[in-house]
């Protein structure tokens, strides 16, 4: 493989890595592409009110589990004088509170965030719920039996034989054994439960939570869950008892999947559990931070940095732009800058200082220390003595900008201490012998040059798009290093030579 | 139309900055060689062990301490050159063409005093001339007497050749004539005038000033077509063996003429600039192709490579 070969791959394979890692990211932990995107959290508030019967009270909330579409942030319970703790048996996650005296009514707030999360998947069901006991009144047994051998006929499977019990209860005009069935106490939802049971399938009853922004007592929807293996692996479906509609899940949140009880209270009696929610839109990127399961995907990225060595990056990670901006001007233009990199520094200090204040304190300082710095020439000085000078003299100007701006009011004058001041010594060092052997046109086209550049670099560094881009897609980095590698390559005639040599294009 | 077409530039075969750099700089000229061109003094010793001919050395200055010697050097010189041994672009050259009891003169005329030059040297020893801010020696030279062929072609300076020689063949060349406006010195940038100069003959083809083409000196109206360097054969056969003697593949001679002493090498420049080809009127492409298509074991002597050149290069 010769060189040229070699060098085409290498910049192929740093593009193709940079890219990957950066479609990578956005799709694996979901990172938007552009800054300011939003995404919904769900703030829901559980308050649960019950009168306590004098003595000690354990209750203990049932709470959600990771589940398809939401992600649990944070969760928080209130209740003063009660011990509070989370638990978190493997199976099902609940919020405990205990007292060992409580009297008269009491009211207990569970709060939780979710964040809507098209990542999120439901949990693996790795065993079935067992199947339960139950002692049924003979005419509801031989109904129900009735019911189940109809429905037996007419299906295939777990799923498919629910949907059949659920024609006949919902029916418009339920047959014998169903109304027979139905003028009982139990629910529709108990009813299928029960039949399913008699049936050997095995179910679970869930509740849900219809989020809708800003409802207050709302109170959960129950669902059955039902259960089927299917080629070794173990399969569930949900099903509105009431209704042969298949369940929608897009805006329930699965509250109680414990197929037990919501709440279970000891030491209270009278207990309700009601529902209050709002919706939030959160900036997406804090969001998934907040998502707890990221925290080892951002392991390896800057995030995973304290709050203020970020903060510190997100400057240092724009400097590759600064530099391939300098690289084409230079490159690709032909521009002219006095010290190859130092637009790029410029360029930084003016996003401290911001562009007018930066450029109009630049241009000041350097004409001022020019000014100065001619009657230094005068001295006979040692070159490093002489800089030292002019970097003195500079802090000096600088201080007195700052004093004197202030006086005045302009406190964006203060700014001006963020331009790096041996650079600016450097350039009118640079600038002065410039002018004494070529004239101020080549310190103008020098300066005005190198200026140019900073303003563009500037523009490039500073906007919010590229800033969020180069910052959370560290691969990003690899492209632009390509693209410098590239650039490096290119023989072609800059724009600037293009006028240059047109006399001579223009010949004959 | 404020630019021109690439695809024009191309057909006439002119190189541009990022070329040169990358195709010719890059690829011809090993990097460990640079030292021996870009440091004046290595240039003069590996010059003199090649027998080519160089101004004559007065003096050295490499400490701060030296510098107040410096008169010893200069004061019985009819004029002299110091320049720091590695400067770069004409940065830090000075002049002086008279010395009088004692006060020294610019080719302008105006008086430099002997606190000034040694000013100067100080700046050269701290390194303000030199490539990378690098500390520095201070080279003085004896000023050439310029030759009477050159009489109204040059103002207050000396006029140089410039010669591309390309893998040890002479490929390009001009002459670059000092001005008012470049203040005695030959840099085209400067203001200098470029003659571009038939590598056969010797003789002027083409002329320009800040890149725009001129027919007259423009401080004294001499007409430029009428330039003749004299001496061509040895000044060209020097230029050539600087191949061998500095081993770059690409690179610019600077050759002046003395009354006395003929040609001799000024100084050699491993990135020569692009205006050579403005000054010929022509792209310097196709030659660098011709001579790259020759491969490296034509085994053809100094002499023999020039008179290939002649034979393609005329006009």
């Amino acid at each position: 493989m010769n060189a040229r070969t070699f060098f085409f791959v290498l910049v192929a394979g740093l593009l193709s890595l940079g890219i990957f890692q950066t479609v990578q990211r956005h799709v694996a932990f979901d990172i938007p592409w552009m800054p300011g995107e939003t995404r919904t959290i769900w703030n829901i508030d559980a308050k649960i009110n019950f009168d306590a019967n004098d003595g000690a009270v354990l209750a203990s909330l049932t709470t959600p589990e990771r589940q398809a579409g939401y992600t649990k942030i944070s969760q928080n319970a209130s209740s003063p004088g009660y011990g509070l703790s989370f638990l978190d048996d493997g199976e099902t996650q609940k919020a405990e509170w205990t007292i060992r005296e409580a009297s008269g009514k009491q009211t207990l707030y569970y709060n939780i965030q979710v964040l809507e999360d098209a990542k999120s998947l439901d949990q693996q069901i790795l065993e079935m719920p067992a199947l339960f006991d139950r002692e049924y009144s003979a005419a509801g047994f031989a109904a129900g039996t009735s019911i189940i051998n109809d429905a037996m006929k007419t299906s295939a499977d777990a799923f498919s034989f629910t949907r059949e019990v659920l024609k006949q209860l919902n029916a418009d005009n339920p047959n014998q054994n169903v109304s027979l069935i139905l003028t009982g106490k139990a629910t529709k939802t108990e009813i299928l439960i029960a039949l399913l049971n008699e049936a050997k399938i095995p179910t679970k009853k869930i509740g849900a939570l219809v989020l809708e922004d800003g409802r207050r007592r709302q109170h959960l929807t129950p669902l059955v869950e039902v259960f089927q293996e299917k080629d070794g692996l173990i399969v569930s479906r949900l099903f509105d008892a009431t209704s042969l509609k298949a369940v929608n899940r897009d805006n329930l949140l699965l509250w109680d999947q414990s197929g037990k009880a919501l709440l279970e209270l000891t030491g209270g009696s009278d207990s309700k559990v009601s529902f209050a929610m709002i919706q939030q839109e959160q900036p997406a990127l804090s969001a998934l931070l907040q998502k707890s399961e990221n925290e080892h995907l951002f392991n390896f990225s800057i995030h995973s940095l304290p709050v203020e060595d970020q903060s510190l990056f997100k400057g240092i990670l724009m400097i590759p732009l600064g530099v391939l901006i300098v690289v084409m001007m230079r490159v690709l233009v032909g521009l002219k800058t006095s010290g190859t990199f130092m637009p790029v520094l410029i360029a930084m200090a003016f996003i401290q200082t911001s562009l007018v204040t930066g450029l109009v304190g630049f241009v000041l300082l350097v004409a001022i220390g020019l000014f100065i710095r001619s009657y230094l020439s005068h001295l006979n000085l040692l070159l490093v003595s002489r800089i030292s000078t002019v970097i003195i003299m500079v802090i000096l100007l600088i201080a007195m900008f700052g004093v004197l701006s202030y006086k005045l009011g302009l406190t964006e004058g203060l700014k001006i201490t963020f331009f790096p001041m041996i650079i600016l010594s450097w350039t009118i060092e640079r600038m002065s012998v410039l002018w004494e052997e070529e004239g101020a046109k080549e310190v103008m086209i020098q300066g005005g040059g190198s200026l140019l550049v900073a303003v563009l670099a500037y523009f490039v560094m500073s906007n919010e798009v590229t800033r969020h881009l180069m910052f959370n897609f560290i691969g990003l980095q690899f492209v632009v290093m390509a693209f410098v590698l590239l650039l490096g390559s290119y023989t072609g005639y800059r724009l600037l030579e293009l006028r240059r040599f047109k006399p001579l294009a223009d010949k004959e | 139309m404020f630019f021109s077409s690439p695809f024009k530039l191309k057909s006439k075969g002119i190189m541009g900055m990022n070329q040169r750099n990358s195709g010719y700089i890059g690829r011809y000229n090993p990097r460990k060689l640079y030292p021996l061109v870009d440091n004046k003094l290595k240039t003069k010793i590996i010059a003199r062990d090649a027998n080519v001919t160089t101004p004559a050395l007065l003096g050295v200055i490499s400490m701060q301490a030296e510098v107040e010697g410096v008169e010893a050097y200069i004061k019985d010189t009819p004029g002299f050159v110091i320049k720091p041994a590695k400067g770069s672009g004409g940065k830090g050259i000075l002049v002086i063409t008279k010395v009088e009891n004692g006060r020294y003169y610019k080719p302008n005329g105006s008086e430099e005093s002997l606190a000034e030059i040694k000013r100067h040297a100080t700046d050269i020893l701290a390194g303000l001339f030199s490539l990378g801010g690098s500390a520095d020696v201070a080279v003085i030279e004896g000023l050439i007497q310029f030759d009477s062929a050159f009489d109204g072609f040059s103002f207050e300076g000396v006029p140089d050749v410039r010669v591309i020689v390309f893998k040890g063949f002479p490929v390009m060349a001009m002459m670059r004539l000092s001005t008012a406006a470049s203040d005695g010195k030959a840099n085209l940038h400067q203001g200098a005038v470029g003659v571009g100069i038939d590598i056969t003959t010797g003789a002027a083809i083409n002329a320009v000033q800040f890149d725009k083409p001129v027919k007259f000196h423009p401080d004294t109206n001499k007409e430029l077509a009428l330039l003749q360097v004299p001496k061509w054969e040895r000044l060209i056969y020097l230029a050539s063996s600087c191949y061998e003697m500095s081993g770059m593949g690409y690179l610019g001679t600077d050759m002046v003429l003395d009354r006395d002493l003929g040609p001799m090498l000024l100084e050699l420049n491993a990135r020569p600039g692009l205006a050579i080809q403005i000054a010929n009127g022509q792209g310097i492409l196709p030659r660098l192709k011709l001579i790259e298509s020759l491969g490296d074991d034509h085994g053809m002597s100094v002499e023999e490579r020039i008179e290939y050149c002649k034979k393609h290069f005329s006009q």
